[in-house]
């Protein structure tokens, strides 16, 4: 099989064997960021800012150093100075230098002998702040009278005179905007709030890092992406990236969270300063306050639609805030807000603007729920005005093959027609509502990615199969990696085995995000198989005597190909790979590729709840998603991804939020506090699984993960607000904004 | 000659222009000859970009031809979580 070809037909994928890890986890075996110990290893603790924005005047650690047990502190310091923007950023929100950004900023760290030390040191540094006025929300922050959180970070293409906190701006778009509503029978414009939420990973952020007085360091940390890891702390420690070896450990979520480093920076400078391995594992008060939640955003929707339900004209204007850092989440989002549509006219304007909150960080299709809900939010109002179906209204404006996006790309074939389609054939579409229930719809859209990925696939003497792989395994992936080059090699999924490589074993490998694994490294996976079964074809015919052109490999054996090759038994990979040895050594194959292709996906929701009206508390009765998922090479997983998303989106559709009181600091940093749905809370979630290929993948796979998370705040919006008879416009619909809005 | 289409932020660089043509043969040809037309898009090219052609979109894939009559999208880099 060439290189490039496609497949259609299949033995191994798209069935569901029992996940590699499974085992390990169940029996408490498996090893998370913070189960890993070394020799003479110390425990550090880190003190973090009481302010959301000062000026630190001093820090005073002498105390601290002098208390027994106490093996090194580090502050701001202790870190470089970087002239490049991006890594001192990264490098500000491990360690303040100068100013304290946000309530939890980090402003020293201590190295001990026992836990209990190293808290009671931290306890011991002394830090002279100068309180600043500060300003946590994005309306406010964009105003010329807020407080400055960082000067002279605006992008060139910024307007001047606004407030130094606007950073970015961007604006997408096609048509004659204002024509397009002078068509309209109705144009609504409504203003909508999406708080920040976190990714809500069960797993804190843990690591140990060990320095060798050679300079050389080694660190184990739960990461989405061990790669870029090293590539942050070897900047930001100051070595070169092939000194640092970085081995993740198996991790308990991520959804975007754990893309980029917090503590492992940290955790190598004490480590470095001490000479000892030093362990940092953050509590979940730390993690809600100082590591990356989503962007919180204000976003004003205006939509145009005549009586029969076709749209003429869209404009959007976002606002965006990640936080005390630039970030360049509002350039997805506003993409992403109209994508879903064929829209004749379109204009979507975003804004960022810095707040004295912690550095966003992503969390699954970065920037897309929150425009995305103002769009389907207020689609769905237009439907009740007009007495439209919004499943039918949808489908008459949805986009397909030859849709110019909202983005500027002409689409190719894509399933957006088809999940609502879907949606609509499905049996809760028409199912009975009862008294304070209602019942909404939302559509949803992900670009997808590929990215650079490395794969070794090693065939061993007694016919099993070793998949070396960079990327941490959140969702499954070492499954459907095995799925894939079981299939590939004709050998059972059993054969198999994948592992996920530190960063001396393999080339680069972007971070498990974007919904890349399955399909980028599955894409690899399956081209180095391929140059393993070109190799094995080779063995087989010296060993028969014939040309290598004049043998096939078909289901899990080389074949001589037509009438010409000779009569040969066939021989299987396991009797090839006993021979390797006597015909030229290991068998392997390999695959090195910066993947493009992914192709875009779109998602359609259904949700019924039930609100009542005495509280204002809502219980989700039943959620079915539909989902173009490409080829579904381990349909649980895919489910899986389906219901995840889901999950995450319904909470933040109901519950949760970052909350700041007046002081700027976070009021809800726990589980407690800050509500996440549990199994308890919800349905099961119905999934349809719709395979349509994507023509840029091998088995036509796409990713899957991200795009579940962008219909659930309007789909639970829409259906809370044909509850309760009147529109929400915001997000979470907390009980007291719901009883707030039915009261009037 | 590639006729490449810009996100609207990026027209204060452009004159106005919604589609500027330039020539290049590949994706590094092409954003090469942007910055050097208009210097007002290379910080943001330099910051990175994606280059969208007949419907797929790439990032840094220097080498990936693009023909004279293929749909040229310039768009933000992607990313995700």
């Amino acid at each position: 099989m060439a290189l490039d070809d496609k497949k259609t037909r299949f033995k191994y994928v798209g069935t569901t064997p029992n996940r590699p890890d499974g085992v390990d986890k169940v029996t408490g075996k498996a090893q998370y960021g913070a189960d890993i110990t070394a020799p003479g290893m110390l425990t550090a603790a880190i003190l973090r800012s009481p302010h959301a924005h000062a000026k630190i005047v001093s820090i005073d650690a002498s105390a601290a150093l002098a208390m027994p047990g106490v093996r090194a502190v580090v502050t701001g310091a202790d870190f470089l100075d970087h002239e490049d923007a991006f890594f001192a950023d990264v490098s500000e929100t491990c360690m303040a230098k100068g100013k304290a950004l946000y309530d939890g900023h980090p402003v020293a760290a201590v190295a001990a002998t026992t836990p209990a030390i190293a808290k009671a040191a931290v306890r011991a540094i002394k830090v002279e702040y100068a309180p600043l006025p500060h300003v946590t929300d994005v309306d406010e922050a964009m105003k010329p009278s807020a407080p400055i959180v960082l000067e002279g970070r605006a992008l060139e293409h910024v307007p001047a005179g606004m407030s130094q906190n606007v950073t970015n701006t961007c604006e997408f778009g096609h048509g004659d905007v204002e024509a397009g509503f002078a068509k309209a029978d109705l144009v609504l414009e409504r203003s909508f709030k999406v708080s920040a939420t976190h990714q809500g990973y069960i797993e804190p952020q843990a690591c140990l890092a060990s320095f060798a007085a050679d300079g050389r360091a080694d660190l184990w940390c739960c990461t989405q992406g061990q790669f870029f890891v090293r590539a942050l702390c070897s900047q930001i420690v100051g070595m070169e990236a092939s000194q640092l070896r970085v081995t993740p450990s198996e991790i308990g979520g991520g959804f975007g969270g754990k893309t980029t480093v917090f503590i492992e920076p940290v955790a190598l400078m004490l480590s470095k300063k001490s000479g000892r391995p030093v362990k940092v594992v953050m509590t979940r008060d730390e993690v809600f306050k100082a590591t990356g939640p989503t962007v919180h955003a204000s976003v004003d929707c205006k939509i145009g639609m005549t009586k029969d339900g076709r749209i003429t004209a869209g404009d959007m204007t976002l606002r965006y805030s990640g936080g005390a850092w630039p970030s360049g989440t509002i350039e997805m989002g506003a993409q992403a807000g109209f994508a879903a549509y064929d829209m004749p006219a379109v204009r979507t304007v975003g804004w960022t603007a810095l707040t004295n909150r912690p550095k966003e960080i992503s969390y699954r299709a970065p920037g897309a729920p929150q425009a995305v809900y103002a769009v389907e939010a207020l689609i769905d109002e237009m439907c009740q005005k007009l007495n439209l179906d919004p499943v039918e209204t949808r489908l008459k404006n949805a986009a397909r093959a030859g849709t110019l996006s909202s983005y500027g790309v002409t689409f190719q074939e894509i399933g957006m027609v088809a999940t609502l389609e879907a949606a609509k054939a499905h049996p809760h579409w028409s199912a009975p509502l009862g008294p304070n229930q209602g019942r909404g719809v939302a559509a949803g859209f992900w670009f997808n990615f590929g990215g650079n990925t490395c794969v070794s696939l090693n065939i061993s003497t007694d016919g099993t199969v070793s998949v070396t792989e960079g990327n941490p395994d959140i969702g499954g992936s070492r499954a459907a990696i095995s799925l894939m080059a079981a299939e590939e090699l004709g050998v059972p999924y059993e054969s198999v085995r994948t592992i996920v490589a530190d960063t001396a074993s393999l080339g680069y490998n972007d971070n498990t995000d974007g919904s890349r694994v399955t399909f980028a490294v599955g894409l690899a996976t399956i081209k180095a198989a391929r140059e393993a079964i070109k190799v094995m074809c080779q063995r087989a015919a010296a060993f028969w005597g014939i040309d290598a052109e004049a043998v096939e490999w078909i289901d899990g054996a080389a074949h001589p190909a037509g009438p010409n090759a000779g009569k040969f038994p066939p021989m299987s990979l396991a009797e090839i790979a006993a021979m390797s040895f006597q015909t030229g050594g290991p068998i392997a194959g390999h695959h090195e590729v910066n993947v493009d292709g992914a192709g875009v996906s779109f998602g359609v929701h259904i949700c019924d709840v039930e609100v009542d009206p005495e509280t204002g508390f809502t219980k989700v009765l039943r959620y079915t998603v539909a989902q173009d998922a490409g080829k579904a090479v381990h349909p649980q997983y895919v489910e899986g991804q389906m219901q995840g998303g889901a999950v995450q989106g319904i909470g933040w559709a109901l519950n949760e939020e970052y909350i700041y009181g007046a002081d700027g600091r976070l009021q809800n940093a726990g589980f407690l506090d800050y509500r996440i749905p549990v199994a308890s809370d919800l349905p099961k979630i119905d999934t349809v699984i719709l395979e349509i290929p994507n023509p840029g993948h091998p088995y036509g796979v796409r990713g899957v993960g991200e795009t579940p998370i962008v219909p659930p705040l309007a789909a639970v919006t829409n259906a809370v607000s044909r509850a309760i008879g009147k529109r929400m416009y915001q997000v979470p619909m907390s009980p007291p904004r719901i009883l707030t809005t039915i009261k009037g | 000659m590639v006729k490449v289409r810009l996100w609207g932020t990026l027209r204060q660089w452009t004159d106005g222009q919604a589609e500027v043509d330039v020539e290049g043969r590949t994706f590094k040809e092409v954003l090469d000859a942007l910055a050097a037309a208009y210097p007002g898009l290379g910080p943001q090219i330099k910051r990175g970009v994606s280059l969208a052609v007949d419907g797929v979109i790439y990032r840094d894939a220097w080498f990936q031809p693009v023909d004279p009559g293929a749909e040229v999208v310039l768009m933000p880099f992607m990313k995700g979580g």
